[in-house]
């Protein structure tokens, strides 16, 4: 294979890479392709980070395995794995063809060799850094590309995919098919759709006017993987002989790090992508190992300066906020369905007048604390695409500012469902732990809470129950609660030790506008002891008369 | 030979077999198979075999499928799916059933069989784990989702006190012919769940009847479509913690059936069987005070059968 060739390889592989991704964020029928989400996410680089921090292993090392591939072959993950780096240049692919085709004046060149701007991109990165050592990964979470790409995916994309799916029910039923089926819309979170339009946005515009300007100045993976590949084996490099100056390789070079007055290419920008290899028509260009033949390079001045005012900048007193979960806002997140207090439904008798008072929010289960979710979820949102029942939002502030984003158990379109365990299965960054079906059955997240005072049974001397008919372990009861003359009356009554925290009671609870039974958060999840299962049980004799 | 006249073929003359064995009056029960109509009996009470043989001596007894289910007809079947527990919990209708009633309604021609339910945990789960959507399909019936409002309409309850309009799943207001099929269960409220708690799985909004007197919005709900039969399932029977239940300690195997096209009837069978009297669950003495079926059981025509 000759060198010309490594481009193509890298659109194969890097398309597979984000077809699976992309496809793990998607799936709304479950296809099963979620079994091998953590081979397909191994090696995203912060979520990786991220899990090998909070327990060193080697199915936590996949960031590893990218430096180690970066110090060889620079920055591949850029061009080959990173999502939202791939979803850079189909946009600006697409962007080319489109300023290509409308007759406006032809482009002729369409990249061209660009400063870089160290400055910004360091103190990015030093930021990040400093703020993540200081107990917050706020800016991690905002900037990290695969969380990003997450985001933008989960918010933006599978809207439009379920509503195609929803348009299309009717339609195939017209022609007497049931393939489709309609599905219900995933909760609306104005922020993160908001954030993940901003990203797009952002980096929309950037990729379809500069190429990967985004990860040569923003991106905080990109920055740390150019201080490794600055150093790398196998580099890019210009024969000065051979080259002719024709501008073919600068043309295509979508991270603009070709200088072709001095020959050279800025491998800290350099995101392996290979183009210039397959333009450039003569033999300009060679793969160069530069662990055996030490090249000379200018070493970059401006980048380290950057980097030191960026580190001072960041030392700044630019303090912490941590994960205080302080009250929780039952307000700022919306439902758009809701089938127990759809807003359609005729009005109840009268309408509840406690409030519940949360101490807290809700983590998931597998994610241990509050805290430590916190402290490790990127806020990729995979967990929010994938949770069946719906109950994983985004939250706002639940979590502190520096949680922003990161998903709550949220149970007002849903509760978790007993024997599920979607949402361990997939969190690539550890921040829920893969736990077995029967220790994620005994996690207490949190615990149901009853306002007797709000309860339809004392209210409206009717019986309810939706409460216990929910409960998958019979921690909320009916007991005996008043006779009358037509009826017994039973009312919920809990007990918070066999209680695991799953919301079933809350999601069911018909009162309005509070909750008459609801569950508060866990800061640190506890382990529910077992329901008591009587092993006696009276056997009916078949043989036995029919009772009427 | 395709395969729904072979099982048409089996299933008839199983029955023929079966039936002359168990039941003396043959000549009662051929004038009703053949001429579809008046059913012969009131109510059926099967007790000792597995659920798809009580079925099939039940509905022979009753005169066959085809007294219910025209040639070309829609078919709603509506087991109980609520829950995402695996057959033996009970929680569910028990899928053999599911699958034998489906099978005699392709058999006696109906144009198609739909099954759904609005399942209170995971749809996709629920409908897997129970067992229901495999046997569906093998059966060659139509498993559809509940799981999201657009297929539900806004109707009117003619006879509700409480509940006076509601939003019914397009597939049961479509249906020619509607089969109840519940699963006989302990229920943290309504006491039981039988025949008309489980029509609570056609609508979509269910917190409404929660809050605004549950066993009168059971009963009222009765009163918009009263399924042309029902069929109890009491073959393992949910006698505590239910309607979800805690594990299979919860579940004794009983091994009954109750079919009639009387629901209120079918309830009342079916509480005797679970151990109560009918008139001490509400919604079935509200029921009954509506005229909607009858309760007094010693009023019916009972068939009682031991496999
Ligand atoms: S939160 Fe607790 S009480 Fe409520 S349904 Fe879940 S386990 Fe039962
Ligand atoms: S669901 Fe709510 S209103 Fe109904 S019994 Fe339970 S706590 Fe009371």
């Amino acid at each position: 294979m000759t060198i010309r060739h490594l481009r193509r390889l890298r659109i194969w592989i890097a398309l597979v890479f984000f077809m699976l991704t992309l496809f793990l964020f998607l799936d709304f029928r479950d296809f099963g392709l979620r079994v091998i989400a953590g081979e397909v996410l191994y090696l995203q680089f912060v979520p990786s980070l991220l899990q090998f921090l909070d327990n060193a292993t080697l199915g936590a090392a996949g960031f590893i395995l990218v430096l180690m591939l970066t110090l060889v072959f620079g920055r591949v993950y850029c061009s080959f794995v990173c999502p939202l780096g791939i979803f850079q240049d189909l946009i600006s692919r697409l962007a080319r063809k489109r300023m290509a085709n409308p007759g406006e004046k032809k482009r002729t060149s369409r990249f061209s060799g660009s400063r870089p701007h160290y400055f910004l991109w360091y103190a990015v990165l030093s930021l990040t850094v400093l703020l993540f050592f200081a107990g917050t990964g706020l800016m991690l979470n905002l900037l990290d590309p695969f969380s990003s790409f997450g985001r933008i995916v989960s918010h933006l994309f599978r809207p439009l995919v379920l509503g195609a799916n929803n348009l299309g029910v009717p339609l195939l039923e017209q022609l007497g098919s049931h393939a489709l089926y309609r599905v219900q819309w995933p909760v609306f979170v104005p922020a993160a759709t908001g954030i993940a339009l901003a990203t797009l946005m952002v980096v929309g515009w950037l990729s379809a006017r500069h190429g990967r300007l985004y990860c040569n100045t923003l991106c905080p993976v990109g920055a740390l993987l150019g201080l490794f590949s600055k150093i790398s084996m196998f580099r890019i490099r210009i024969a000065p002989d051979a080259c002719d100056s024709c501008r073919q390789c600068q043309r295509v070079c979508k991270a603009g790090c070709i200088d072709l007055k001095e020959k050279t290419v800025d491998v800290r920008r350099c995101v392996a992508c290979f183009n210039c290899l397959a333009a450039c028509p003569g033999q300009g260009l060679a793969i160069q190992n530069h662990w055996r033949q030490p090249a000379r390079q200018n070493p970059a001045k401006p980048g380290r300066r950057g980097f030191l005012i960026g580190l001072a900048a960041a030392g700044m007193g630019l303090g912490s906020s941590r994960v205080d979960a302080g009250p929780v806002n039952s307000a700022d997140s919306s439902d758009p369905v809701d089938p127990v207090n759809s807003a359609d439904s005729a009005v109840q008798t009268r309408p509840t007048t406690i409030p519940e008072t949360r101490t807290g929010p809700i983590s998931p289960p597998g994610s241990v604390s509050v805290a430590r979710f916190s402290s490790l979820c990127t806020a990729c949102h995979l967990c929010v695409s994938v949770c069946p029942s719906r109950i994983l939002v985004p939250a706002l502030l639940d979590y502190g500012l520096s949680g922003m984003l990161q998903p709550k158990m949220d149970f007002r379109s849903g509760h978790c469902n007993y024997d599920c365990k979607d949402c361990l299965e997939v969190c690539p960054t550890g921040a829920i732990l893969p736990l077995s079906r029967e220790n994620k059955q005994q996690v207490q997240v949190g615990v149901a809470r009853f306002i007797k005072e709000n309860c339809v049974v004392y209210t409206d001397n009717t019986n309810c129950g939706a409460c216990s008919e929910h409960c998958p372990t019979k921690a909320v009861d009916m007991v005996h609660y008043l006779t009358l003359p037509d009826r017994d009356l039973l009312i919920p009554k809990v007990n918070p030790d066999i209680c695991v925290g799953c919301g079933g009671c809350e999601y069911a609870c018909p009162t309005k506008p509070y909750k008459a039974i609801y569950v508060d958060g866990n800061p640190v999840h506890r382990k529910a002891e077992k329901p008591v299962e009587k092993a006696v049980e009276q056997r009916i004799d078949t043989s036995e008369e029919f009772p009427f | 030979m395709d395969r729904r006249d072979f099982l048409k073929k089996t299933i008839t003359s199983g029955i023929a077999a079966g039936s002359t064995l168990v039941f003396p009056k043959m000549g009662r029960l051929w004038a009703a198979s053949q001429g579809a109509g008046t059913p012969a009996w009131d109510l059926v009470a099967v007790r000792g075999g597995e659920p798809d043989q009580m079925f099939d001596s039940a509905i022979a007894a009753m005169g066959g499928i085809q007294t219910f289910v025209p040639r070309g007809s829609k078919v709603l079947v509506k087991p109980n799916i609520g829950w995402d527990v695996p057959p033996e919990r009970a929680g569910n209708t028990h899928p053999a059933l599911v699958k034998r009633i489906v099978e005699h309604c392709l058999s006696a021609g109906a144009k198609d069989v739909t099954v759904f339910d609005h399942t209170c945990d995971n749809w996709v789960r629920t409908y897997r784990n129970s067992g229901i959507e495999k046997a569906v399909k093998d059966a060659g019936g139509r498993i559809i989702s509940g799981d999201s409002k657009g297929y539900y309409q806004q109707v009117d309850v003619p006879m509700g006190k409480r509940l006076t309009e509601a939003r019914v799943h397009q597939a049961l207001l479509e249906a020619d012919v509607f089969i109840n099929v519940p699963v006989l269960k302990h229920h943290s409220s309504s006491m039981v769940t039988i025949g008309m708690k489980n029509l609570m799985g056609v609508v979509w909004d269910r917190g409404y009847w929660h809050r605004n007197d549950l066993h009168q919005c059971i009963a009222d709900f009765a009163s918009f479509r009263a399924p042309d039969l029902t069929v109890v399932d009491a073959y393992n029977v949910m006698t505590r913690n239910g309607p979800r239940g805690v594990s299979v300690n919860d579940v004794v195997s009983m091994k009954a059936q109750v079919i009639s096209t009387d629901f209120v009837a079918a309830d009342a069978a079916a509480a005797k069987l679970f151990g109560t009297e009918p008139a001490d669950i509400r919604h079935i003495q509200i029921a009954s005070d509506m005229h909607l079926g009858q309760m007094n059981l010693a009023d019916l025509t009972i068939h009682r059968i031991r496999l």
